[in-house]
């Protein structure tokens, strides 16, 4: 098990313990974390699964690839730590991962 | 706007692969459809979520694209020539004597006998920036979508967002505006080549102003926008204009099927599992937006839900006429309603 933490925009906490080989966004859906919507079910195709990765693990959670930097034009307020959380894999180098969660999806 | 009114026999709201379908059930049934989708093209979240990716459980397709699976349902229905009603919402539904009449947000007014709701996931509705304040601006200084162009001549436009929409508006509006501004997060543009060439060329040659950014904020009086505050990084550059145009894509909302006074589970419509009809009469849901026990949000559950749908659809429209379990094979009538030789 890999231990996750998402931060609401409130600062609510919410750590969970991650299956491996899941999606980050499917961590947040099982779990009932408010604040990711996920219209498209992680296929990177709508944006509304947006999270910003603590900058101490933004190394570790890696860069977005081409299709995930153009499905982030339609998030809001993107910035270096943003990513889609249906595309972070949970793996071991995780553990203990921290994410922020946007104001609201829009 | 244009003031429409139209009587059908049978109106189905969303035309997803389900919507689309159910017209080929009821057509077999000599039942015409007229069908309503916001988007403005057909096929639901198969066109406007997925269209390049594989489809692997429809059954006897071992696999078809979102886009190619809403061609051939277009194909597959096309002898019963529905009449599509695109770019528009269903906004209101109730009972006018023994029908139902049903208006939308582009000024049309329905009467049909029967209504079948096939809404999906909702309906797709422009992404609205949380933008503090946006709403004090909305539909007189900041559109989300355009109908009236006329009214953005002579105007200082900035247009937000670097996907097709930007773009498209970009190069439609730029020579009758005052002045256009483009603002995006990133110099890259994810659109049709043509149009990023196009409108790099604007930005190079100066005819348009980018801004490298994102909006933060709005400032004016009395829903009137007077200035934008882009941000980039740590700098904050105002824009004075007086129109807003965000692009962010579409997001699935329930929208006013809510309001329709249709019992409820979780913002979904409950359904009989015989007749797929709602708590009123003559009004039936299918496909995702319906809800029973063991329900699947699949495609190919709601094509089902279409087949026995069209079964009691038919029996308001033609009371007075029985049914004949026929197949599409065999039966010359069906083949005749196809436009195939027997
Ligand atoms: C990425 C992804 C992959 C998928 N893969 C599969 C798969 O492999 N197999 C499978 O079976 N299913 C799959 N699905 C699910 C499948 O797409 C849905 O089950 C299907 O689209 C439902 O069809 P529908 O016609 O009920 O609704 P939708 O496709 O959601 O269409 C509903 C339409 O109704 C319109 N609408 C709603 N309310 C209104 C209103 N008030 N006024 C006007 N218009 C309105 C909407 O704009 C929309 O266009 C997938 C879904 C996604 C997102
Ligand atoms: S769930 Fe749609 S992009 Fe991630």
């Amino acid at each position: 098990m890999v231990k996750v933490t998402f931060i609401e925009f409130d600062k609510t906490e919410h750590s969970i313990d991650a299956e491996k080989d899941t999606s980050l966004m499917e961590v947040a859906i099982q779990n009932g974390v408010p604040g990711i919507d996920a219209d498209c079910g992680g296929a990177c195709a709508c944006a509304t699964c947006h999270v910003y990765v603590d900058q101490n693990w933004v190394d570790k959670t890696g860069k977005a690839e081409q299709m995930e930097q153009d499905m982030l034009d339609f998030a809001f307020d993107v910035t270096d730590q943003s990513r889609l959380s249906c595309q972070i894999k949970i793996t071991d180098d995780l553990d203990g991962l921290i994410v922020n969660l946007p104001e609201k999806q829009f | 706007m244009q003031a429409n009114r139209i009587e059908t026999d049978c109106l189905i709201i969303g035309a997803g692969p389900v919507g689309l379908f159910s017209v080929f059930e009821l057509g077999l049934l000599d039942i015409k459809c007229d069908i309503i989708d916001i988007l403005d093209k057909p096929g639901g979240q198969c066109a406007e979520l997925y269209p390049d990716k594989p489809i692997y459980d429809i059954p006897g397709v071992p696999e078809i694209t979102g886009e190619g699976l809403v061609s051939s349902l277009i194909k597959q229905i096309e002898p019963f020539n529905p009449v599509f009603h695109l770019s528009r919402i269903v906004t209101e539904l109730k009972k006018v004597d023994d029908r139902w009449e049903v208006k939308t947000d582009f000024g049309d007014t329905f009467s049909t006998k029967v209504i079948v709701i096939a809404a999906g996931g909702g309906s797709f509705q422009p992404k609205k920036p949380p933008i503090k304040d946006i709403e004090d601006y909305e539909d007189f200084s900041v559109f989300y979508s355009i109908r009236d162009k006329d009214k953005f001549k002579d105007k200082d436009i900035v247009i937000a967002g670097g996907g097709d929409s930007a773009l498209d508006w970009v190069l439609d509006l730029h020579t009758s505006a005052k002045s256009l501004t483009l603002v995006h997060r990133r110099k890259e543009f994810r659109a049709v080549p043509d149009t990023v060439n196009k409108v790099q060329e604007l930005i190079e040659s100066g005819t348009i102003n980018f801004e490298l950014g994102q909006i933060n904020q709005l400032s004016g009086e009395n829903n009137k926008l007077e200035c934008v505050s882009i941000k980039n990084g740590d700098q904050i550059k105002d824009i004075n204009c007086q129109i807003l145009l965000p692009f962010f894509g579409l997001t699935m909302k329930l929208g006013p099927v809510a309001d329709w006074g249709l019992n409820l589970n979780e913002n979904l419509i409950e359904v009989d599992t015989e007749k797929f009809e709602t708590n009123q009469n003559a009004i039936f849901a299918i496909g995702d937006i319906n809800t029973y026990p063991g329900k699947l949000k699949l495609i190919l559950c709601g094509f089902h839900e279409a087949a026995l749908m069209a079964q009691q659809a038919h029996s308001y429209i033609y009371p007075d006429k029985k049914i004949t379990f026929q197949y599409t094979t065999s039966s010359s009538s069906l083949k005749k309603k196809l436009g195939v030789k027997s």
